[in-house]
């Protein structure tokens, strides 16, 4: 069998497995199950996000971290105010998921269009620090901003609503957050297939090559970005609705960290990694962490392993090389 | 009548040193032109500079009718400079078919054409640039800067290093390129391949223009005193 069918069997899988898991828990009634299976979601779609610039472009964004905690200010700061019945910027509060979700993409893809726009005329090491120093600042605004509760977060008392879901069932919030990784996943594939994906992979593997047939490097490079911080931003809306709570934690370079990790642990540039690296991830820290306070370490020996030995992550482990990797 | 490419006095430095002393060169419409000379000459620079991927000290490059001289590449590419870089130079790690769509920008070539061209590219569309043979990867080099429908196709050393009947049917589809009416400029040192296809032949040497004519008036003499090692 090659490579590229082995990989859509294992793809097939995972989609299968996070999808039966949770069903299994709503019929053994293990909410906590479910939960945890919404949480590899909604980690996953953020780290599609980072995927896109990471996987596809090359780009190492150490800041990725930034889009989510705006997404979770923005579920936040929303309901805080439709809540309270207050207005921001004259505007309304709403508890409503899919204008929070616009706000949190359009905010998301401009802060990228601004980070990208500067950070892009640099590489390598730069870019990196570059991108860690753009969400440190936003870290920091929101450790020292007590309007929206400072160092202790802001919670958001009632979940946010979606047509049609009753969003306070775990199966329901569940089976919304796998359908958006669902239409994340086809975004990338499809942004993957089309010129603008092979023209990102070009510009990766060497940019005066790609100049000299007509792709604008920093043109696609951007466009890229932004795109990877709206996934990205989309995500993070959805993670605070999930625990129900934002702090500035959400912005923290661990947490950059963490998207990078899932993404090497699952696979770099693999439609299905960011997947199969959440899945990874959220189960060590709840098998290792019911055992042991440094359940990191044990995660910390698997990224060297993977590093080291499967340097495809799962995805590469189990399906063979990437096809453009 | 202006002609499609004009170089104007080119003075190009690799740092310090300088490669170009005031080349001149035009390439018109429809036209062919073999750009000769020795191993170090300044083929390549030529072509580079006139793709814009190299800096200009002074000089002008203008191409359709613009002053293109303060480009970026892309922009060039855009306008119409297909290049076929030396050594081939695809994207390894990409397949065949996305090296291609890459490239592609609307208009006359498209992938369809491409793998009429060069029926290979179309078996080979799912395998990484980096496991083709040299002849097929030249193929996907030409195939590649085709997609972007250019009006100047510029091949660096097209044929070097291949095989005889590769070379053949590199050749062979150059010249159906050139039958079409796309201009050509190309740089090889193979002179019973360039003198039947060539339209204007420019011989540089030690970075300047030292003969240019036709494959006709192209002497022993010339030979022997640009080309002869």
């Amino acid at each position: 069998m090659d490579s590229t069918r082995k990989e859509w069997l294992l793809n097939a899988l995972i989609a299968t497995a996070l999808l039966a898991v949770p069903l299994w828990a709503l019929m053994a009634n293990e909410p906590f199950i479910i939960t945890l299976a919404t949480r590899i979601a909604i980690l996953a779609i953020a780290a599609v996000g980072l995927n896109i610039a990471l996987g596809l472009g090359g780009m190492v964004s150490f800041g990725h971290a930034l889009y989510l905690g705006l997404g979770g200010y923005v579920a936040g700061i929303a309901a805080h105010h439709a809540f309270s019945g207050t207005t921001v910027l004259g505007l309304p509060g709403t508890n409503q998921m899919l204008p929070i979700w616009a706000i949190a993409m359009i905010l998301s893809g401009a802060v990228a269009g601004v980070v990208g726009a500067l950070s892009l005329r640099t590489s390598g090491i730069f870019f990196i620090m570059i991108t860690l120093a753009f969400a440190q600042m936003g870290f920091f605004f929101t450790l020292s901003w007590p309007a929206y509760g400072g160092e202790d977060g802001l919670p958001i008392f009632v979940r946010n609503q979606f047509p049609g879901l009753n969003t306070a069932r775990p199966w329901d919030m569940f089976l919304l957050s796998y359908a958006v990784l669902i239409a994340a996943l086809i975004l990338f594939a499809m942004l993957r297939a089309a010129r603008f994906g092979a023209a990102l992979m070009a510009i990766r593997q060497n940019p005066d090559r790609a100049a000299a047939i007509g792709i604008s490097p920093f043109g696609i490079k951007l466009v890229g970005f932004i795109i990877s911080g709206m996934i990205t931003g989309l995500a993070g809306a959805m993670m605070a609705d999930l625990t129900r709570f934002v702090s500035p934690a959400m912005l923290a370079w661990t947490m950059s960290g963490e998207l990078i990790v899932i993404i090497i642990l699952g696979g770099v540039g693999r439609l299905f990694g960011p997947v199969a690296g959440a899945a990874i991830l959220v189960g060590f820290e709840v098998f290792f962490g019911g055992l042991t306070e440094h359940w990191k370490l044990w995660l910390g020996l698997v990224l060297l392993g993977v590093v080291l030995f499967a340097r495809g992550g799962l995805i590469g482990l189990l399906a063979g090389r990437a096809q453009n990797g | 009548m202006s002609a499609l490419l004009e170089l104007d006095d080119l003075h190009v430095f690799y740092g310090a040193s300088q490669t170009l002393f005031g080349v001149s060169l035009h390439v018109n419409e429809a036209e062919a032109v073999a750009l000769m000379g020795r191993n170090g000459m300044g083929k390549s620079t030529t072509i580079a500079t006139a793709c814009r991927m190299l800096p200009l000290r002074s000089g002008s490059v203008r191409f359709a009718g613009q002053d293109i001289s303060d480009w970026p590449s892309f922009r060039a590419a855009r306008l119409g400079l297909g290049l076929v870089p030396e050594g081939r130079r695809c994207f390894p790690n990409l397949t065949v078919s996305e090296n291609l769509i890459a490239a592609a920008r609307h208009g006359f070539w498209d992938m369809a054409r491409v793998h009429t061209l060069f029926p290979r590219l179309e078996e080979r569309e799912t395998q990484l640039a980096a496991t083709l043979s040299g002849g097929e990867q030249q193929m996907l080099a030409i195939g590649r800067a085709l997609m972007t429908n250019p009006r100047l196709l510029l091949l660096d050393e097209a044929t070097e290093g291949l095989a005889p009947v590769i070379r053949q049917e590199i050749w062979a589809a150059i010249t159906k390129l050139k039958s079409e009416g796309l201009s050509i400029l190309l740089v090889d040192k193979t002179l019973s391949e360039i003198l039947p296809f060539a339209d204007r032949c420019v011989i540089l040497e030690r970075g300047t223009v030292a003969w240019q004519g036709t494959p006709a008036s192209f002497t022993r003499e010339v030979e022997d005193a640009f080309l002869s090692v």
